[in-house]
């Protein structure tokens, strides 16, 4: 097996690494975000929390996570490592950057946004995950949900991730296109177009949750 | 003149490269790894004999002085290769071929050589679709074909405007594959200073590391000389910055002789200069003469916009002078044709400079028309003008482009030093005293992939002893004469440029050993030439050290060079009583200002013998023409 | 022709060798519009060896943009500000009177400055030697008629291998990533027939030599495309990608 751990070592594998693994997350955050629009359904947190259940006593839960996870962790160090062997082929900077004149904002800062989603992560699972698995502080996730958002700190800087995420997301989506190799004078443009259409749906969509609660949800 | 020997095989013209491959001795397989082979440059033609003759087994040391093969000036060809394909059914063979280019050449090349030339032009075309040079193709997916000046069949392939990059990357491709395979050594940055000469045997090179600035010894079994031409002694030409006649000059002065050094090739359509601070002038391709029209103002000194000049007070002079090839006369012609109308003051401005005109082809094609034929070019001419060629005429003006002139070479493109080869533009050549559009390429590569590979074989064949030691004395003579070149430059100290003694000499020249010779003009030129060289020697400032990266230093040592070469050049235009092709006197000429050849007594190769700074012996070789007709060229 | 220079303050790289250490250098300079970048820098060094200085060292060779030995970053662009050509192809009249200007040389680890804005760019043709190229011997090859190909095929060919070697791709890429020089001739002979019998250990063994020459790997900025003056497109770059994992899938080169 030494030629595939070669090959994804190779620059061109580890593109394809963090393709295919940027590719699985952005089929995740579809069915995660479907799954979060329960929080809308004004019965007082009832279809989300029957939804929460759903998931949370789901045969191979245990398997589906490790696998999320992993996904995760294999994105993260594979873009840091990736983020310190490209800043070492460049050991002396230039004077002037003029990077906005040759790319866009998206694709030149994707390690910050990346970074900035990553901490938002780790919050994120600390005050929904955390709270409501391991610790099982409250067995009413709706609630959790609701008491989290109230705090307009949180949620502005929740909203401002998505945005960021938006930001990753639209690079991202393309770059995978484009790192798997499907780049064609006909379908590129409309991918480009999905793929702007897919972050700001994502982007408003989570940023609605906190909208909604901190300013919409009058709470029962 | 035992030395003169052509070596041309006897027979008829078409059975001479056959039978000779036949007759010349080979070096057994296994014994080619036993020779080595310096080729310097990586043109068209070194690097396609460097490859050549890796992939047969020899051990090749490549040199160029570039970072890498693919800037040689071969990649800023732009029309086309020809080729006796005759895939267009348009009448075209090699026996044509041959014709056409020992006629447009105004009968100043040997038939043999022009004969094998077109004989292999074939193969080259073969040989680079397989390497995946992306010729031009037509619907069907076979191979297109355009015409060129000085034909009357469609025999170029091309390749867009960037055929010679297309056959320098094949080339190269070839070259890297060799590289790779261990069977080249690369030695990039390179600059080649002398020829080691060892029993009147070329034994090995002296060469300075253009980074470190050392000085290197090379010994090999032969030396292949693929160097290029010499146009920059004009100092503003078509050439790259870097193309420089030294490798070739300084193996001149170790004994090989140097041949119709004035045979320049002055290209029509080029920029005209746009100030004192101009480094090059680009060259547009000469296919714009197909839809423009040339004219300059019938009254002196017209300042007014070309635009404002009406029609009836404008002097289309090539339409008038030559109504049947009108704005389609060779190069030479359409070249004199501008300096003649500037000189009399009628060019744009009252400078040098004419105008190429599309008006009437827009107005009577299209402006989408003329923008598919030419958009790259009018592109081009924007980007470094800033004019719009669509809404005034183009100013165009002659330029030097192309040396015919080069080191002698027998019919084995072996020079008057044995095992020194000369291949390419650096030999004297197939194309007489005019070379035609297209034919560059074809000879860079026929010599490369196609003679050398054979010929070297014979001669090494007989030429067996082991590689030399490069503690030999004469590689210690030959490295001390650049030591000491390169200090004595360094020592003057002067107080003026580099660039100021090149800009000087170019000047002389252009104007004296330009497009029009005179006897006058000539001897004022050899005699400003030898004083401006005693100046040089007296005065320049070259500045920096010899242990370092120094491009002052490069450029001291060719300009060096130059300002001897130059000499020899006005020397030869002097001597060569006549005009033919690149080569005007303005003493010979017909009635109605045409080039008149004097095949009596100047149907000769005049090859130089170096003998000291300022003084050469002649060596002829005579040509003779037994299969094409001496005639007058005529383009009325 | 104007006749109005132009007045311009330059921040010009100096460095003396590989290893010494560079510094930005300002130089004054009045220059016609016509002239070129390059002939400004000729005039520059004219006046320092009047002065008895060293000239500033920089390459170029044709000047008619085709060679790529030119290469200069520009206010941060490689060859710059106009797109689509190369340094020696950029005139002073797209500058404006009293323009702070700064030039400074093509960085990536694997370009080292060998002297002020002259690098080295032999990585690329080590690249090259592994496999840019069909392994044909001269002679014996088959009529060059009898290898058809589809016009816009041989014309996709050319485009990618209209490449002039210059560099600009990794000068530009934050990563200094060597992928569109790559893909370029990777995808001159992968669209060719001639090309498709080495066309799989082509790909392996020239992305393998990319790696060991430390350029970095690419993110799909797409910022070589912008500067490439050859306008080389980076769908070559998802050929690569695409041809790259199909051979890593199907060669049986398990080494």
């Amino acid at each position: 097996m030494s030629w595939l751990l070669e090959s994804l070592n190779s620059s061109i594998g580890k593109k394809i690494l963090m393709a295919v693994t940027g590719i699985s997350l952005i089929l995740f955050l579809v069915g995660h975000l479907s799954g979060n629009m329960a929080l809308f359904a004004n019965d007082g947190g009832k279809s989300f929390n029957a939804y929460a259940e759903f998931l949370h006593h789901l045969p191979g839960l245990m398997v589906i996570e490790i696998i999320l996870a992993s996904v995760f962790l294999l994105h993260i160090l594979n873009a840091l490592r990736l983020w310190v062997e490209n800043k070492k082929a460049r050991p002396v900077k230039y004077a002037v950057n003029a990077s906005s004149k040759n790319s866009t904002i998206f694709s030149r800062t994707m390690v910050q946004t990346g970074s900035i989603i990553l901490i938002f992560l780790i919050v994120h699972l600390k005050n929904f995950w955390y709270e409501y698995v391991i610790l099982k502080s409250n067995d009413n996730l709706f609630e959790i949900v609701v008491e989290t958002f109230k705090d307009p700190v949180y949620s502005g800087l929740y909203i401002l991730a998505m945005i960021l995420l938006g930001f990753h997301l639209n690079h991202g989506f393309q770059s995978a296109f484009q790192t798997f190799g499907w780049n064609h004078k006909k379908y590129t443009p409309f991918i480009n177009f999905l793929g702007a259409i897919y972050s700001i749906a994502m982007a408003v969509g989570f940023a609605s949750m906190p909208i909604y609660f901190l300013f919409f949800y009058g709470g029962n | 003149m035992a030395k003169l020997d052509s070596k041309v095989p006897a027979g008829n013209v078409q059975d001479k490269w056959t039978d000779h491959k036949f007759n010349m001795k080979l070096v057994n397989p296994a014994n080619k790894r036993k020779y080595d082979v310096i080729v310097i440059g990586a043109g068209l033609a070194g690097a396609s004999a460097a490859a050549t003759m890796g992939e047969l087994g020899y051990n090749v040391k490549l040199f160029t002085y570039h970072d890498s093969g693919r800037r040689a000036h071969s990649i800023a060809a732009q029309g086309g290769i020809n080729a006796a394909k005759n895939y267009q059914n348009d009448g075209d063979s090699v026996y044509r071929l041959f014709y056409d280019t020992v006629k447009g050449g105004d009968f100043r090349a040997r038939e043999a050589n022009v004969h094998r030339l077109a004989e292999v032009s074939n193969s080259i075309i073969d040989q680079c679709v397989a390497q995946g040079v992306p010729f031009a193709r037509d619907y069907g997916g076979l191979l297109d074909n355009r015409s060129f000046g000085g034909a009357q069949v469609s025999r170029t392939f091309y390749a867009r405007g960037q055929t010679g990059q297309q056959l320098l990357l094949g080339a190269i491709s070839a070259l890297n594959r060799q590289i790779g395979l261990g069977n080249v050594k690369e030695y990039t940055r390179r600059e080649m200073l002398e020829v080691v000469v060892v029993d009147d045997h070329a034994r090995g090179v002296i060469v300075r590391n253009l980074v470190t600035g050392e000085v290197e010894r090379h010994s090999a079994h032969a030396v292949v000389l693929a160097t290029g031409g010499y146009s920059n002694v004009f100092f503003l030409s078509t050439n790259a910055m870097n193309c420089n006649g030294t490798a070739a000059w300084r193996s001149h002065k170790q004994g090989a002789y140097m041949a119709n050094p004035c045979f320049t090739q002055i290209h029509p359509t080029c920029l005209p200069v746009h100030g004192e601070g101009q480094s090059k002038l680009a060259l547009m391709s000469e296919s714009l003469r197909n839809d423009g029209r040339i004219w300059v103002s019938k009254k002196k000194d017209d300042k007014r916009h070309a635009n404002d000049i009406p029609e009836d007070e404008r002097d289309y002079y090539l339409e008038r002078k030559y109504p049947s090839f009108g704005n389609l006369t060779p190069r030479d012609i359409a070249s004199r044709s501008a300096k003649e109308a500037c000189d009399s003051g009628r060019g744009v401005n009252g400078g040098e400079a004419v105008n190429l005109d599309f008006k009437h082809a827009i107005e009577r094609l299209g402006k989408n028309v003329i923008e598919e034929r030419y958009g790259n070019l009018f592109e081009m001419y924007e980007t470094i003008t800033g004019k719009n060629p669509y809404k005034e005429p183009m100013n165009i003006y002659p330029a030097p482009h192309y040396t015919m002139g080069g080191l002698w070479v027998d019919y084995n493109l072996m020079s008057t030093i044995p095992g020194l080869f000369v291949l390419g533009e650096a030999n004297f050549s197939d194309h007489g005293a005019n070379r035609l559009g297209a034919s560059a390429l074809m000879q860079g590569l026929a010599d490369g992939y196609f003679v050398i590979p054979y010929t070297i074989g014979n001669y090494l064949a007989d030429n067996k002893d082991p590689l030399m030691s490069t503690d030999k004395e004469e590689f210690v003579q030959a490295e001390k004469r650049v030591t000491d070149h390169v200090e004595k430059l360094l020592a003057i100290k002067g107080t003026r440029t580099v660039d100021d003694f090149h800009k000087k000499l170019g000047r002389i020249m252009w104007n004296k050993v330009g497009m029009a010779r005179n006897e006058k003009g000539l001897k004022e030129a050899i005699s400003e030439i030898s004083q401006l060289r005693e100046e040089f020697w007296k005065d320049v400032n070259v500045i920096g050290s010899a242990g370092t990266l120094n491009q002052c230093l490069e450029r001291a040592g060719r300009v060096a060079d130059y300002l001897e070469l130059g000499e020899l050049m006005a020397k030869d235009a002097l001597d060569r009583k006549e005009s033919c092709g690149g080569h005007f006197r303005t003493e010979y000429q017909t009635e109605d200002g045409e080039a008149k050849r004097n095949d009596e007594e100047y149907a000769y190769v005049a090859a130089w013998e170096f003998k000291d700074t300022g003084n050469w012996e002649l060596h002829k070789e005579d040509l003779e023409f037994e299969n094409v007709k001496l005639s007058q060229r005529s383009y009325k | 022709m104007s006749d109005v220079k132009l007045k311009l303050k330059l921040k010009i790289w100096r460095q003396p060798g590989s290893d010494a250490v560079g510094k930005l250098v300002d130089y004054d300079v009045e220059v016609s519009p016509d002239d070129s970048f390059l002939e400004m820098l000729d005039q520059i060094n004219e006046s320092l060896e009047k002065n008895n200085q060293e000239p500033i060292v920089f390459e170029s060779d044709c000047r008619e943009g085709i060679c790529g030995a030119c290469g200069l970053v520009i206010n941060g662009q490689p060859h710059g500000p106009v797109p689509r050509i190369t340094t020696c192809q950029l005139h002073m009249r797209h500058f404006k009177n009293g323009d702070t200007i700064y030039v400074e040389p093509f960085r990536a680890k694997a370009f080292p400055v060998l002297k002020d804005l002259l690098v080295d760019r032999t990585p690329l043709d080590k690249i090259l030697q592994v496999g840019g190229f069909v392994s044909i011997n001269t002679g014996g090859v088959p009529d060059a008629n009898e290898i058809p190909i589809a016009k816009d095929v041989a014309a996709q060919s050319f485009d990618a291998a209209a490449c002039i070697g210059c560099g600009a791709c990794v000068a530009s890429c934050k990563n200094a990533s060597a992928m569109l020089f790559v893909s370029a001739k990777v995808s001159q002979y992968a669209l060719l027939p001639q090309g498709q019998p080495e066309r799989q250990r082509r790909v392996e063994a020239m992305v393998k030599a990319m790696d060991e020459q430390g350029f970095g790997s690419c993110t799909n900025t797409y910022a070589c495309e912008a500067e490439c003056p050859k306008g080389i497109s980076i769908s070559n770059i998802a050929r690569l990608n695409r041809d790259f994992f199909s051979a890593k899938l199907k060669s049986k080169n398990v080494s």
